[in-house]
């Protein structure tokens, strides 16, 4: 196998029309997401992170899930895994433990990772697992037509609830705290600086960080509770979105029309679970433990 | 089937043969269960990452991995559920690592759809499943020969797998590290298919020296990124792979795909590559089956059994050679695909085929299948719990035999 690195920063070729366009897969588009729809805002902060924290795009890795966000592996010129619905952080585990230099980024909805993928992101982050989880949060089931997703506020209309939500919603950033991660933050589609920012803080932080990113649906989501477009998503973000860093995230919780609380909420340092395997065999192995080379010795030599 | 699906193995490793990392292999004559043969195995091959999830009566396999696998360099992760662990094991395979994991019957269950995730990525990977006796949570401690049909048909959608079935502690060594070299040959999911039996029996097993296990390294390419399409097939319908860090950018998806591996959900996309993925196993259907034979020169009835089965058979082959009634043995080892040619080579000369299986009938339906008529085919059923009375298969034997 050739063994190719690319300079970084990437060099923006003087054609382009977007300087977005040598991390994407320029011969998959046009993307299949709708008009107003976040997702693409949020590949663009993405984008723009890589740029900035000058990663070596080699070695970055995006796993995604099923659904619209799911989409994103795909576009992303990078190594690239649309994976099983809901199974996007348990590959994401296989895929750092036998190569620790790459660093993988879960891309995916909060249907993907709080629903069917619900258990595999506590225990993620329980094990402190260096992995960057980038969960859009629409609010609802998109790709298979706006049903109740466990992040969907009470009282809104969807497919599966006609007659309005009444089951309880996940608070993400409260669950991905209570879980262990250690970064917390919250944005919306509308913060892109600050979404970039924070995008390139979890690239060069280690452990479990988790970035949920509010964002429109107006096909699924909008449409059928009467809220407008996206430009009417935006001015709502711009409008109940509070600055609340470092505020407990059990006071963050969101509703279907009220305040929206965005920031930093938890940035601390834990063992991540390569530190604590380490420790653990140093401790009672001794010289008898072997750092894991988990690649497999035969195949690249026979390389 | 085209031509070239039946030539010889496009396997590089033919020619340039490579051994196994002597850091794993515990060379030596041992006395163990088949679930720690079965681990041993997975050293020898060169797997250093598992994921697992505890269920009985597999989980001494991973047990003996944790202990082992610190000090031979490599990780055993405990999944929270069987799903993480086989998706987590192909996500290792993906970052270069030889992977498996190992289950039990409602474990194999919750495995399923990414046993078609493997199979559709073509992800080479060795699933271990020690059966027991079903369905649901059934006898977990008992032995069960019932999720053949599972193993090939249980993921939704057409494709391809292989299954091996050992019959001791030894064979559950050994064909641990055929299963992850047949993985790499054909980049399919291998489910190496214990019982509880095989999995808990103890016997005599010699771990040969490193250098004399062959092992089959994955079939990375020598094309630079720009040109190198991730799902395009060699010669032997197998594509080359990468892995991921390497500056290839590559995707993969379960979605239907096209030699790039971007999703192009189309009729004819679908047909190509739904065809490869079965036709590319063909000749472990064929000339490349695996199977352990004996009196087939002159048998009227041949008793087809694997797994722990074959040994209770061959107790009643040997009475009824005794009674002087021409019994053969056909041990399938490579159970998927299913060894049809032989199979019907030999319908045409023997009057039936007897076929015990700890199931409510199986593997039969594949004996049926391939036999076509001319050679009688009785099933000698069991719904699991322990193995069969020997004289309940002498009398299928006897019984076929007039």
């Amino acid at each position: 196998m050739n063994h190719v690195t690319l300079e970084t920063p990437v060099e923006i070729p003087a054609d382009a029309h977007n300087p977005v366009e040598p991390f994407l897969r320029m011969d998959r588009m046009p993307h299949i997401w709708c008009p107003g729809c976040g997702i693409g805002t949020t590949v663009n902060c993405f984008t723009r992170a890589l740029l900035d924290s000058k990663a070596n795009l080699d070695k970055v890795a995006v796993v995604s899930g099923i659904g619209c966000t799911g989409r994103v592996a795909g576009y992303a010129r990078l190594d690239s895994f649309h994976t099983t619905h809901g199974r996007a952080i348990p590959f994401a585990t296989g895929l750092k433990l036998a190569n620790p230099e790459l660093q993988v980024v879960v891309y995916s909805g909060d249907g993907d990772l709080f629903a069917i993928g619900g258990n595999h992101f506590i225990h993620a982050a329980r094990r402190n697992m260096d992995l960057k989880v980038i969960c859009v949060n629409n609010l609802t089931y998109a790709m298979t037509g706006g049903q109740t997703a466990p992040t969907t506020p009470g009282k809104v209309i969807s497919a599966t609830n006609p007659y309005g939500v009444f089951e309880p919603a996940f608070n993400l950033v409260q669950l991905a705290e209570a879980a262990g991660a250690s970064y917390v933050a919250r944005w919306t589609t509308y913060h892109v600086k600050q979404l970039a920012r924070s995008m390139e803080e979890v690239l060069k932080k280690k452990g479990f960080c988790f970035i949920e990113v509010i964002s429109p649906c107006p096909t699924l989501y909008q449409r059928r509770n009467k809220m407008g477009d996206g430009l009417d998503a935006m001015k709502y973000y711009k409008q109940a979105s509070k600055l609340r860093n470092g505020a407990p995230t059990g006071e963050c919780g969101l509703t279907a029309s009220g305040e929206i609380a965005v920031g930093k909420f938890v940035d601390r340092d834990r063992p991540d679970y390569f530190e604590l395997l380490r420790g653990q065999m140093t401790e009672t192995l001794g010289d008898h433990f072997a750092e894991p080379e988990v690649m497999c010795k035969v195949c690249c030599d026979a390389d | 089937m085209p031509a070239n699906a039946t030539a010889a193995p496009a396997n590089r490793t033919a020619r340039h043969p490579h051994f196994a990392d002597p850091k794993g292999v515990l060379t030596g004559v041992h006395f163990l269960d088949g679930d720690h043969a079965c681990c041993e195995g997975t050293l020898a091959a060169g797997a250093r990452f598992a994921a697992g999830y505890p269920i009985t009566p597999s989980t001494e396999v991973v047990e003996r991995f944790a202990s082992r696998i610190p000090t031979v360099g490599g990780i055993f992760i405990q999944m929270e559920d069987e799903l993480a662990a086989s998706i987590a094991i192909q996500g290792a395979v993906w970052g270069g690592a030889k992977a498996f994991t190992v289950t039990s019957g409602p474990g194999f269950s919750l495995m399923m759809e990414h046993i078609g995730y493997a199979a559709m990525t073509e992800t080479p990977c060795v699933f271990v499943n020690v059966q027991r006796g079903g369905p649901s949570t059934g006898l977990p401690t008992l032995p069960a020969q019932a999720d053949m049909m599972q193993a090939k048909w249980g993921s939704h959608g057409d494709y391809g797998i292989i299954a091996l079935c050992p019959n001791s502690p030894q064979e559950c060594f050994d064909l641990t590290i055929q299963a992850f070299n047949l993985a790499e040959e054909f980049r399919v999911p291998v489910m190496v298919m214990l019982d509880e039996c095989v999995g808990h029996m103890t016997e005599k097993v010699v771990i040969p020296q490193a250098d004399a296990i062959h092992v089959t390294p994955r079939r990375y390419t020598n094309q630079p990124p720009a040109e190198f399409r991730l799902f395009e097939p060699r010669a032997d319908q197998v594509p080359e792979m990468v892995r991921a860090g390497e500056g290839y950018r590559f995707h993969v998806t379960g979605l239907t795909h096209d030699e790039r591996g971007y999703p192009n959900m189309n009729v004819s996309t679908q047909d190509r590559t739904v065809r490869r993925l079965v036709d590319k196993l063909a000749p472990l259907a064929n000339d490349r089956a695996i199977c352990d034979t004996a009196h087939l020169e002159d048998a009227d009835v041949v008793v087809v059994s694997y797994g722990i089965t074959s040994r209770v058979a061959q107790r009643a082959i040997d009475q009824a050679r005794q009674q002087g009634i021409r019994a053969g043995k056909f041990r399938i080892i490579s159970a998927w695909p299913f060894p049809e040619a032989r199979v019907i080579e030999l319908a045409s000369r023997v009057k039936a085929f007897v076929v015990p299986e700890l199931n409510l009938g199986q593997m039969v339906h594949e004996v049926e299948r391939a036999a076509r008529g001319p050679a009688r085919v009785i099933p000698v059923t069991h719904a699991g719990g322990t193995v069969h009375d020997p004289s309940i298969i002498l009398k299928a034997i006897v019984e076929a035999a007039q």
